[in-house]
């Protein structure tokens, strides 16, 4: 394995995100404070506690995730899009390195980068509301799983992509939608009994519940089933990326 | 000795059905210069990107170093070094980055001084803290070259190198190059000028509409490319070119108006005085005349007519 490879695509990128430092962390606080001021103080005070959990507490996962898959995708997405947009990317393509080095290292940077992001905005949330975390470990393997599945899916995005058109549409169109509507700001069973059976086509829902099952031990579907969820999605992306790299598909003519 | 690279029967057909490359064949020995020249279109880039990894060939197989480029790619790449024609860098990096990254991501460890060498080398290093983005396109141009050569390839292909490169600065390139070979680099150079052909090459290929038509030592190529014509348009019509002219490369019209005499421009004598003397001796005279050089256009599609 050409590890010295796979360690400068990622310090690279990584080098990249301190650059930008201000647009990569401070705008995601600086947003997820405002949910917690409206959501968790203005309306939340008006919302009855859910499962014994005040409002402002609940919420603490689901913007996390919000975060965490919405930052995945479009630091990864960027981040391989860029070189295919500038050319650059003849360079990772002449260098006697694997496809899975290179998704390695461009995987592994926007994971860490959301992965980190992730526990500054739990540790923005401390400030508003009282935080418990009862299965700390669980709360990590979730983080980190989430992290890495939805990178993966952004460097799909990125190589798909052919413009900045799609690769902002991805996102826009699915992920955020598919996230509101993943059981951040309120439990499923607080639907009608429709959609609680639409929602549960939602992969989202899976991510929420059981990142949420992970701070207060409580659950919209089983733990398990979230687990096998984010597994699965976890392969999908992976049988993705390793077809696109077969292929060629989009980046070797 | 085994060759430096060795194509054999290699196709490309582009997803839009387009044959960019026709069983092309081809041995770039070790050590030495090789310029591939060819019109627009010709292929030049598929070819190197193919060698390169950036394209997928459609058939046939070529060896880097001995290693297969595709089954063995590791191995082949490590020994490569690319200047692609696009001028594409990363906008906000610096110059020392954007090298030194280069250099890991062909798994090599740090190595400040290489990089500080290949950076003076190429009149870049008082720009080494500047941002790629305040480089201008000739600088640009010589970073790319920079991060090929910061792995230390054997082999470096270097795709119309000095195109926007102002006469100077070409001349301090060709240098480089030189200074590589020296060194024992094997370089393969694309080009539309002849002149830098002329001046670098050891050997020329020529390619047209994905073939390669031609394979040369310079100087061979250079001597047929040498040839001129001397055109005289006679006072009378001849019948036929007199016996005691025989000794003269002649040809003479059809309508026996014009005598054409060719002879080549990089020997020592051409010859035209003695034939002029001799055009007197038998009493030919002509109203007019005028010479002519193939152009390398010309020597292309005279080529490319030869192979159909
Ligand atoms: N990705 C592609 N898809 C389809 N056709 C392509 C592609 N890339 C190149 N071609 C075609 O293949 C042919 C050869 O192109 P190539 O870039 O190899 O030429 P070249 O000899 O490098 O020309 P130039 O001197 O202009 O750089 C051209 O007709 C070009 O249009
Ligand atoms: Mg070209």
């Amino acid at each position: 394995m050409n590890l010295q490879a796979v360690r400068s695509i990622y310090t690279f990128e990584m080098a990249r995100a301190r650059r930008t430092l201000l647009q990569s962390v401070v705008s995601p606080v600086i947003s997820t404070s405002l949910y917690f001021v409206v959501f968790g103080a203005a309306i939340g005070s008006r919302i009855s506690h859910i499962e014994g959990i005040s409002y402002g507490a609940f919420i603490v996962p689901g913007l996390i995730m919000l975060m965490l898959l919405t930052q995945s995708v479009s630091n990864a997405s960027f981040a391989i899009f860029f070189p295919r947009f500038s050319g650059t990317i003849y360079e990772l393509l002449s260098a006697p390195i694997a496809y899975y080095e290179i998704v390695i290292g461009y995987v592994g940077a926007a994971a860490t980068k959301s992965i980190v992001l992730g526990l500054i905005i739990l540790a923005t949330a401390g400030f508003f509301v009282p935080l418990e975390i009862a299965h700390p470990l669980w709360m990590l393997a979730f983080l980190v799983l989430t992290a890495v599945t939805f990178s993966l899916l952004g460097f799909i995005i990125g190589i798909w992509a052919d413009g900045f058109e799609k690769l902002q549409l991805v996102p826009l169109l699915i992920i955020t939608p598919l996230t509101f509507l993943g059981g951040s700001f309120y439990s499923v069973d607080m639907l009608p009994p429709v959609w609680q059976t639409v929602t549960l086509f939602n992969p989202v829902v899976y991510l929420v519940s059981g990142f949420r099952w992970s701070f207060y031990g409580i659950s919209d579907v089983s733990v398990t089933a979230s687990l096998l969820m984010i597994l699965v999605f976890l392969t999908l992306c992976l049988g993705l990326v390793a077809w696109i790299f077969k292929t060629g598909y989009r980046i070797k003519p | 000795m085994q060759p430096a690279i060795h194509v054999s029967n290699l196709s490309k057909t582009y997803d839009s059905g387009f044959q960019a490359l026709k069983n092309i064949d081809l041995e770039v020995r070790r050590g030495e210069i090789f310029a591939l020249l060819g019109p627009n279109g010709a292929g030049k880039t598929t070819l190197i990107s193919i060698i390169c990894g950036l394209v997928n060939p459609s058939e046939g197989t070529v060896l880097a170093d001995g290693h297969d480029i595709v089954n063995d790619y590791r191995a082949a790449r490590e020994k490569i070094g690319l200047v692609p024609q696009e001028l594409t860098t990363d906008a906000f990096e610096t110059v020392w980055a954007t090298v030194s990254f280069s250099r890991g991501l062909f798994g090599k460890p740090a190595n400040p001084a290489h990089i500080e060498k290949v950076l003076k080398d190429l009149a870049l290093w008082d720009k080494r803290h500047n941002r790629l983005i305040t480089l201008s396109g000739g600088m640009k141009r010589r970073v790319l070259i920079a991060k090929a050569l910061s792995h230390e390839p054997q082999i470096l292909f270097l795709d119309e190198p000095t195109a926007g490169v102002d006469v100077e600065l070409r001349r301090d390139m060709w240098e480089v190059v030189r200074l590589l070979r020296e060194s024992g680099v094997t370089i393969i150079l694309t080009t539309h000028y002849i002149e830098e052909a002329e001046e670098m090459a050891d050997r020329i290929g020529v390619i047209s509409r994905g073939e390669i038509i031609l394979v040369e030592d310079k100087a061979e190529l250079m001597h047929k490319l040498g040839r001129k014509q001397l055109t005289l348009h006679l006072q009378y019509p001849l019948e036929r070119i007199p016996a005691t002219l025989g000794a003269h490369d002649l040809a003479l019209a059809e309508d026996g108006t014009e005598l054409t005499y060719t002879y080549d421009t990089q020997e020592e004598r051409t010859g035209i005085t003695g034939l002029l003397g001799d055009l007197n001796a038998a009493g030919i005279d002509f109203k007019d005349l005028h010479t002519r050089q193939s152009s390398l256009e010309e020597i292309f599609v005279n080529l490319v007519r030869e192979r159909q």
